[in-house]
């Protein structure tokens, strides 16, 4: 009986966590489409989120393209197929590693301030005050991060693209020996629309979700600091799973023949 | 103040609970036009979550709330906006935006009407901060980088910018020195007059209570078990209101401490 409670317990906890956090969203979209609109809000997550978090993605892209790189050279020279290296880096990048991994950096450096923002304006009572001089919370602090989220990560997806494969042509050309202009030539052969277009959709669902989870544990956060340190935790780890769930999910929608 | 007037404020039966833990029980109180009252009580006795029910802030499970004959519980979105444009709040901890400069933080409210441009808004915030004791050097500066007694100030002007006819103080003085204290009493009661509003605080300070106040009322155990005059207060027969007055750890009302 106590194993079958705990059960239900669990079950209803988990649809009604699942129900607020589908209600925040839905009402965080509804703010997103419907003026007012904090212009100079969305602008100042647009540089924070996207300008700021350029060096933290260019390292890790130009490293994967590098590291990805070396590692399909040596294993593919059990099967003579070292020429595929250029386009296996390319389609790689473009594909997978570059939206995943950016989202997950964006995700640990955004999502974790994002919640931290947010939780101490609700523990100190910041977000109280915004009701009181008439300015809903959620369209003030909420849409345009959400906004933001949905812009700019694609643009940072594009740029982490171009710098990996600059990563992988680094190690084939200059340690592997490849010809450069045979190089070139064949990232730009192996890669599709499709393949960079799929990349930069995830980009954007990823961009909701980080700022997304940022925003709703922030929101909710409570009992001062510790419980602020919770939503911080929360945060990033919420949004990395969701990242690799929708990941799969993006994935299947688009190349599953 | 005229109580022949009908309140500015009505609250009957208010209830609220978190949980199994009952905070509010039935309270019943009326503030009139241009009136000053002050709830007094321990802490944990539900005197924030009284403010917060009336300002929408948490949703009553019960009783009624009227702001000038209109009911307030259950009110939501641009009627309840709009009702939030008539009132001021001083908080607790002051609640000043991190992110902007004081000039910002006074400007937000007239901003957020959208009634005026930001030129006349600030103009008007350096006006408010004025009224408050503070220069137009301080307008530039960051919440963090000012004192205590100046946050106060600056979220004391906050709440008066947009000229509310009700102002609600949420323990106007705690955390201050006693100077400090005393100037915050003496602002509130000076620019509260010249406004013409209705004011409601809450605060467990005394001194506090006696200076801000026309009338007090003491919340215990989720209802008003008196409201007077000030001057009524030091002679009233209930052993609860005497022993908060006084401050004394002997009586009726027993704090649990638990080590």
């Amino acid at each position: 009986m106590g194993a079958l409670q705990a059960l239900g317990r669990f079950t209803l906890g988990f649809i009604g966590r699942t129900g607020r956090l589908v209600l925040f969203a839905g009402s965080g979209v509804a703010h997103c489409v419907r003026p007012p609109f904090y212009w100079r809000n969305i602008v100042r997550q647009l540089i924070e989120i996207g300008y700021f978090s350029l060096p933290v993605v260019g390292l890790t892209a130009i490293f994967t393209g590098m590291v990805l790189a070396l590692q399909s050279y040596t294993g593919f020279a059990r099967f003579s197929a070292e020429g595929a290296v250029a386009k296996v880096v390319a389609i790689s990048i473009t594909r997978e590693l570059g939206p995943v991994l950016a989202g997950l950096m964006v995700a640990g450096r955004i999502g974790a301030a994002m919640a931290a923002e947010i939780g101490t304006m609700r523990v100190t009572e910041q977000i109280d005050a915004l009701t009181t001089l008439s300015t809903n919370p959620k369209k003030y602090l909420v849409a345009p991060r959400l906004i933001a989220g949905i812009i700019v990560l694609p643009l940072l997806v594009l740029v982490a693209n171009v710098i990996g494969i600059f990563g992988g042509y680094l190690v084939s050309v200059f340690k592997l020996g490849f010809n450069p202009a045979t190089y070139l030539q064949s990232t730009v052969a192996a890669l599709t629309t499709e393949d960079v277009v799929s990349g930069l959709v995830k980009a954007a669902v990823f961009g909701f979700l980080i700022t997304l989870m940022g925003c709703y544990h922030g929101y909710h956060s409570k009992g001062g600091a510790q419980g602020v340190g919770r939503a911080t935790t929360n945060a990033v780890v919420s949004a990395s799973i969701l990242i690799l769930c929708f990941d799969y999910i993006l994935t299947e929608l688009f190349f599953a023949k | 103040m005229t109580q022949a007037a009908p309140p500015k404020i009505r609250i009957r039966g208010l209830k609220k609970s978190f949980g199994t833990k009952t905070v509010l029980a039935g309270v019943d109180l009326d503030i009139y036009p241009g009136e000053s009252v002050v709830v007094i009580g321990g802490s944990g006795t539900g005197k924030s979550v009284l403010l917060k029910c009336i300002l929408g802030l948490l949703e009553a499970d019960g009783g009624s709330i009227e702001i000038d004959g209109e009911e307030v519980v259950g009110l939501r979105g641009r009627r309840r906006e709009e009702i939030n444009r008539s009132c001021g709040m001083l908080f607790q901890g002051s609640a000043l935006f991190d992110s902007l400069p004081v000039l910002e933080n006074v400007a937000f409210g007239l901003l957020a009407r959208k009634e005026i441009d930001r030129k006349e808004a600030d103009a008007t915030a350096l006006r408010t901060l004025a009224q408050v004791g503070l220069d137009a050097s301080v307008a530039g500066h960051f919440p963090s980088q000012l004192s205590g007694g100046m946050q106060k100030r600056v979220a004391l002007a906050r709440a008066l910018a947009t000229s509310p006819n009700i102002i609600f103080f949420d323990e106007p003085t705690t955390g201050l020195d006693p100077i400090m204290a005393d100037i915050i009493n003496n602002l509130i009661v000076k620019t509260t007059r010249d406004l013409g509003a209705t004011a409601l605080s809450i605060t467990h300070d005394m001194a506090s209570a006696r200076k801000i106040a026309h009338r007090i009322a003491m919340l215990y155990q989720g209802r008003i078990i008196w409201a007077g005059a000030v001057a009524e207060i030091d002679d009233v027969d209930d052993a609860r209101v005497n022993q908060f007055i006084h401050g004394r750890a002997e009586g009726p009302i027993q704090m649990t401490v638990e080590v």
